[in-house]
C-alpha cells in the first residue's frame, strides 16, 4: 500500500531535529471529546488499582479478603509478616534486576550490530528476533521447558533468569537498532580520526547517542520481567516469584499484604510521574 | 521534553525480514547454518525425554530392602520440610514462627528448615521429577503430596522411600481409621497423612432458599447459572461417581462413563456457571454462586472471614482427599524425617496444627486438647476454638466418615481413558 | 592490526553474545520441542522418538474449538484495543504538550502492579451484585440475572484491558514522530481535519499500528490466565489446554505438538499480515 509521500519528508525524524513550533501560534485543544475519552480510559485502567488500594485497608479477620469488614492500618505495619511473600518479592526484584542487566547488555550490542552494520547473518538474526517477539509465551515457555526436561536440568532461579533474558533480548535489540540506524555516524568517524580507539569511541560517543533506546529497552525489560507469569511458571521449579505466589495463593485467599505491596508500588510510580512532570516544567 | 525515551517496538519490523518476504533474502549460507543447528538439535532430541522409573524391588523383597535401608541410616540433626502455604500452625504474633516445629526441635534437637514451596501437586511434581530421575537430592527430606495422580506416579516411578514401620508408634496408636491403610497406600508403606479435606457442596442458604443434601441438587434447574463445579481430573470425576451412587475406589470404566454422562447432562443444560480451578470461594461469598462443589476447609475459613455459608457432605457419599507426608528416595536426612512424621501424631501436637489449619486432622484424640485450650482462652479466640471443636468440618462424626471415599487409584493404562472422558467436560 | 579488519569483524563480535543466547535458548528449544512433539510414551516408561506426526492430527482434532476460539478472542481484543488506543495516543501525541510523558506514564502506571492482582480485582468489580452491576440492575438497565463474569465478554474484556499498553505505546511513538509542519501544511492547503487524519496521520501511523497489533494479537491469543480468572464454561483457550497437557497429564508430546501448532499458526498469520500491509513502505517509515 503506497502512501505517495516523498521520502524526504520522513528524514530528520529525530525530535531534536524537528522544527520548533512557530512562535505565537496557539496550541489547539482538539475539542473536548478526545481529552474526555483519554481520561475515561485512564480511569478505566486505574479502577482495579483503586479497588486493590481500598482492600489494603480491610480489617478482614479470616484468610479471605472479599468482604469489607472495617478500616485498619494494620497490614501496613505487618507488611513483611509473611516470609514466603517477602521472599517471593525479593526473588522477583532480584531476578528482574539481573535479567535487565544481562538482557540490556546483550540486546544493546545486538541492536547496535544490526542497526549500524550490514553483515551476513543479519537477515537470519532479524528473523529469529521477529519470531521470538511474535511467538506466544506459552510456546516459548514450553519450548524452554522441553529443553530443560531433555537435559534433565532442574528448574529454579537460574532457569527463570535464562528464560526471561531469552524473551527480553529481542525487545532491547529492536529498540536499540531503531535508534542506532538513525544515528549520525560522522561523529564516530570524527572520533576515530582524532585517534580514539574503538572502546573509547563506543563509550564516549556511541553509547550516549543510543542511550535513550538502551534506557527504553531496559525499562521495558524490567516491566516485562517483574510481572511475567506464563514463561516463568513453566520454568520456575521451586523458586517462587511474586506473580507466581499471588496466583498460587488465590485459592487460599490473597492476604492483604499483597494489596499493600501493590499500593506501595503504585504510589512509588505516581511519585516518579509527578516528579518527572514537575522537573520537566521547571526545566522549560 | 518532546522526545521521550519510550520503547520503540515500531521498529519490530526488521528490515531484512520484511524485504525477505517479497524477495528471498536468506542467503544460502544462512540456510545451511540454520540447517546445521537443527540437525544438531534433532540429534540431541532423538534420545527422548528422560522419565523412566527407577529400578526397585517389589513384594516381600521390598520389605526386606526397606528394613535393610533403615538399618544402615544414622540419625542426623537436620531436616528439610517442604509443605503447602498456610498449612502449619503459626504463632499469633509472628507468622514465620511455628510453635509445633519449635517444640520438635526442643524435644529432639533436630533443626528443621521449613519451606512453603508446594503450590500445586502438578508443578511440584514437575519440578522434582528430573532430579529424582537422575537420582539427585531434591533439597527436601519430607514433602506433603495429595493422594491422586502425582502420589501414584511417585510410587510407580519408585521415587518414594518406604517408611520405617518400627518408628510409627504414635501413628499406629492415634491415627484415625480414615488414614490407616488407605486404598492408595495399603499398610502405610510410604505415607502418613498430614491433613485431610472433604470435597462436598458449599452453599449460601439465603440464596438457595432450602437446605442442600444431595449431589443431585447440583442439577436443580432452579439454580441454573449459579452452580460452580471444579475444573480438575480428581475431585470432579470422583464426585460425579459418588453422585451416581458408586464408590469411586471400586468403580469400573462403565461407572466412569455414567459419571461423565451425569456431568455432561449438567453442562449441556447450562446449569454450570463455571468450572473453577481453585477460586470458587470468592464468587460463593459474593453471591455470584449460590451453590458449588467445595472443600471443607475453605468454607470454614470463608465463614471466619465474614461469609455465612454452609458445607454439606452429600448423602450419596463424597471424596475425601488426604495430603500425605512422604520421604523422597534421595532424602539426605530420612531418619529425622521419620521422627518428625511420627512426632505430629501425638494428640497435643495434632491439636496445635488443627487449630491453625482448619482441615480434618488425622488424630481424632486432638479434640481433647483443643477443648482444653478453648476453656483457657477468652473472647474471640475462645469462640473460634469452640467453633473448631464442634465443627463437623474438622472432626466429622462417624456417621459422616462412613460416607467418605478416597479417589480412584488409576494405573498408567487407565489414566488416558479417564482423562479423555472427563477433561473435555471442563476444558470445552 | 585495527582498521578495516576490525571494522569488518566488529558487527560479528557485537552480535555474538546476544545471538548465542537466542540460539541456545530459543532456536534450539523450539527444535527440541518439535522433536518431542513426534515422540510417544509416558512419564513412567519414558518417551521415545517415533516420528509420530499423528500427534499433530490428534491434537488439532481434539482441540480445534479451543484453537479457533483463542484466535477469535485475540482478534476481537486486538480490534477493541486499537479502537480504544488510537484516540488516546492521538490526543497525547498531538495535544499533550508538556504533559505528554506524564499522561503516558499514567496510562502505563496500572501495569506496574502485578496483573494477577489487577485481573482478580476485576473479578470483584464485575461481580454479579458488585459495584458495576448493582446500580445497572436497580435502574432496570439489565435483567436481574445478568452477569458479566464467567462469559466470553469478561475474558475478552480482560484481554483488552491487560494488553492495552502494548497497543498504545507503538501507536503513540509513531504518531509522535509526525512532523506537525505536515499538518500545518495540510491546513494551509485548505485540507480539513478529517482529510489530514485520513491522508497524513493514518498512513504515517501504520508502522505503529502494525507493531501494536503484533504485540497485542499474539500474546492475547495465547493467554490463558484471563480465561482462568474471568471465564466460564465455554471459554477455555488453547493456552489452558497446553498447560494441562504439560503439567497435569504429563503428556509432553501432545503438549509440544499443540504449542507448535499455535506458534506456527500465529507466525504465519503475522507474516501474511505484514505482507498484506505492503512491507517495504511500512519498513521504511519505521525509520529502520
Amino acid at each position: 500500500m503506497s502512501t505517495g509521500l516523498p521520502m524526504t519528508v520522513l528524514e530528520g525524524q529525530e525530535a531534536e531535529v524537528r522544527a520548533p513550533q512557530r512562535p505565537g501560534r496557539k496550541r489547539r485543544r482538539g475539542g473536548w471529546l478526545l481529552p474526555i475519552w483519554t481520561w475515561l480510559v485512564i480511569f478505566w485502567l486505574s479502577l482495579p488499582i483503586l479497588v486493590m488500594i481500598v482492600f489494603g485497608f480491610n480489617a478482614t479477620t479470616g484468610k479471605f479478603n472479599n468482604t469489607w469488614q472495617g478500616f485498619t492500618l494494620r497490614w501496613y505495619q505487618q507488611l513483611f509478616a509473611i516470609p514466603e511473600l517477602t521472599q517471593a518479592l525479593k526473588n522477583s526484584l532480584g531476578i528482574s534486576v539481573i535479567v535487565t542487566i544481562i538482557a540490556t547488555m546483550l540486546g544493546t550490542l545486538l541492536g547496535l550490530a544490526l542497526g549500524r552494520y550490514r553483515f551476513r547473518g543479519s537477515g537470519a538474526t532479524n528473523l529469529i528476533m521477529f519470531a521470538n517477539i511474535a511467538a506466544p509465551e506459552v510456546a516459548l515457555g514450553a519450548a524452554l521447558l522441553s529443553l530443560f526436561l531433555l537435559l534433565g536440568v532442574p528448574r529454579g532461579y537460574l532457569t527463570i533468569v535464562i528464560a526471561q533474558v531469552m524473551f527480553s533480548i529481542p525487545y532491547v535489540a529492536v529498540t536499540v537498532r531503531a535508534r542506532a540506524a538513525s544515528m549520525d555516524r560522522s561523529l564516530e568517524e570524527a572520533s576515530r580520526d582524532l585517534g580514539a580507539g574503538p572502546y573509547t569511541t563506543f563509550f564516549k560517543i556511541t553509547l550516549p547517542m543510543i542511550f535513550p533506546g538502551v534506557l527504553a529497552g531496559a525499562l521495558l525489560t524490567f516491566a516485562l520481567s517483574i510481572d511475567d507469569y506464563i514463561i516463568t511458571s513453566f520454568n520456575a521449579g521451586s523458586t517462587v516469584t511474586f506473580p507466581l505466589w499471588v496466583f498460587g495463593v488465590s485459592r487460599l485467599g490473597v492476604p492483604p499484604q499483597v494489596n499493600v505491596m501493590g499500593t506501595l508500588i503504585f504510589a512509588f510510580g505516581v511519585l516518579i510521574a509527578i516528579s518527572g512532570a514537575v522537573s520537566g516544567r521547571r526545566r522549560k | 521534553m518532546s522526545h521521550n525515551p519510550v520503547p520503540d517496538p515500531v521498529a519490530a519490523l526488521p528490515a531484512d525480514v520484511l524485504r525477505g518476504l517479497t524477495s528471498p533474502r536468506l542467503s544460502r549460507r544462512d540456510a545451511l547454518r540454520l540447517g546445521g543447528v537443527s540437525g544438531l538439535a534433532l540429534a540431541l532430541a532423538a534420545c527422548g525425554v528422560s522419565g523412566g522409573a527407577q529400578a526397585g524391588p517389589t513384594g516381600s523383597a521390598a520389605v526386606d530392602a526397606a528394613a535393610a535401608f533403615w538399618a544402615k541410616q544414622t540419625p542426623t540433626k537436620l531436616m528439610n520440610f517442604a509443605n503447602w502455604p498456610l498449612y502449619i500452625d503459626v504463632s499469633a504474633t509472628n507468622k514465620s514462627n511455628h510453635p509445633s516445629i519449635d517444640l520438635f526441635t526442643k524435644q529432639t534437637g533436630i533443626k528443621v528448615t521449613y519451606s512453603e514451596v508446594i503450590q500445586a501437586n502438578d508443578s511440584f511434581f514437575g519440578q522434582i521429577q528430573p532430579q529424582l530421575a537422575a537420582d539427585q537430592s531434591i533439597g527436601y527430606d519430607l514433602m506433603v503430596i495429595t493422594n491422586g495422580i502425582y502420589l501414584d506416579k511417585l510410587r510407580q516411578l519408585n521415587y518414594l522411600q518406604a517408611l520405617d514401620q518400627s518408628k510409627m508408634t504414635n501413628f499406629n496408636q492415634n491415627a484415625s481409621p480414615l488414614v490407616k491403610s488407605p486404598s492408595y497406600d495399603r499398610g502405610n508403606q510410604f505415607t502418613m497423612a498430614w491433613q485431610s479435606g472433604m470435597t462436598g457442596i458449599g452453599y449460601n442458604p439465603k440464596l438457595t432458599g432450602r437446605p442442600i443434601t444431595s449431589w443431585q441438587d447440583l442439577q436443580d434447574p432452579a439454580f441454573k447459572g449459579k452452580i460452580g463445579m471444579f475444573a480438575d481430573n480428581q475431585d470432579l470425576p470422583n464426585s460425579a461417581i459418588c453422585a451416581i451412587g458408586v464408590n469411586p475406589e471400586s468403580s469400573t470404566q462403565a461407572d466412569w462413563q455414567n459419571a461423565a454422562n451425569w456431568l455432561l447432562k449438567q453442562r449441556d443444560a447450562g446449569l454450570v456457571r463455571k468450572y473453577y480451578a481453585q477460586d470458587y470461594i470468592a464468587p460463593l461469598s459474593a453471591g455470584d454462586l449460590w451453590i458449588s462443589m467445595a472443600w471443607s476447609g475453605d468454607i470454614f475459613q470463608a465463614n471466619a472471614s465474614g461469609a455465612s455459608l454452609e458445607f454439606v457432605i452429600p448423602k450419596e457419599g463424597a471424596p475425601i482427599w488426604t495430603d500425605n507426608m512422604c520421604i523422597p528416595k534421595t532424602a539426605v536426612n530420612p531418619v529425622a524425617a521419620m521422627t518428625y512424621m511420627d512426632f505430629v501424631y501425638q494428640p497435643q501436637i495434632a491439636a496445635m496444627l488443627a487449630e491453625s489449619i482448619n482441615y480434618v486432622t488425622p488424630v481424632p484424640a486432638a479434640v481433647t486438647y483443643i477443648t482444653a485450650d478453648a476453656a483457657n482462652a477468652t473472647g474471640a479466640d475462645k469462640a473460634s476454638l469452640q467453633a473448631l471443636v464442634t465443627s463437623p468440618l474438622i472432626f466429622p462424626p462417624a456417621s459422616e466418615t462412613a460416607l467418605l471415599h478416597h479417589y480412584r487409584v488409576l494405573t498408567t493404562a487407565e489414566e488416558p481413558v479417564w482423562n479423555k472422558l472427563f477433561e473435555p467436560i471442563y476444558q470445552a | 592490526m585495527h582498521g578495516r579488519w576490525a571494522a569488518r569483524l566488529a558487527p560479528y563480535w557485537l552480535a555474538l553474545p546476544g545471538w548465542l543466547w537466542l540460539v541456545l535458548f530459543f532456536v534450539i528449544p523450539t527444535l527440541v520441542m518439535l522433536s518431542i512433539s513426534t515422540q510417544t510414551g509416558d512419564i513412567v516408561n519414558g518417551f521415545t522418538q517415533t516420528f509420530h506426526w499423528q500427534n499433530y492430527v490428534d491434537g488439532w482434532n481434539q482441540f480445534s474449538t479451543q484453537f479457533i476460539r483463542s484466535i477469535m478472542y485475540g482478534l476481537i481484543a486486538t480490534v477493541l484495543c486499537l479502537a480504544i488506543s488510537f484516540p488516546v495516543a492521538y490526543w497525547i501525541a498531538f495535544y499533550g504538550g508538556k504533559n505528554k510523558s506524564s499522561l503516558l506514564f499514567l496510562i502505563l502506571l496500572p501495569f506496574f502492579v502485578s496483573f494477577v492482582i489487577r485481573t482478580q480485582s476485576w473479578n470483584f468489580i464485575l461481580s454479579d451484585n458488585g459495584m458495576v452491576l448493582t446500580p445497572l440492575k436497580s435502574w432496570g438497565l439489565v435483567p436481574q440475572d445478568f452477569h458479566i463474569l464467567a462469559t466470553d465478554v469478561a475474558v475478552i474484556g480482560g484481554l483488552t484491558y491487560n494488553f492495552l499498553p502494548f497497543m498504545v505505546l507503538p501507536i503513540y511513538v509513531a504518531l509522535e514522530r509526525i512532523d506537525p509542519a505536515l499538518l500545518e501544511a495540510s491546513a494551509d492547503l485548505y485540507g480539513s481535519k478529517v482529510t489530514a487524519l485520513r491522508r497524513i496521520v493514518l498512513p504515517l501511523s501504520l508502522p505503529g499500528v502494525f507493531a501494536g497489533v503484533l504485540l497485542t494479537f499474539v500474546p492475547a491469543s495465547a493467554d490463558y490466565v484471563n480465561s482462568t480468572i474471568l471465564g466460564g464454561t465455554n471459554t477455555t483457550m488453547i493456552g489452558n489446554v497446553i498447560q494441562t497437557e504439560f503439567f497435569t497429564n504429563l503428556d509432553y508430546p501432545t503438549a509440544a505438538a499443540l504449542s507448535f501448532i499455535l506458534m506456527a499458526g500465529l507466525l504465519i498469520g503475522v507474516f501474511a499480515y505484514a505482507r498484506a500491509l505492503g512491507t517495504d513502505d511500512a519498513l521504511d517509515m519505521a525509520g529502520a
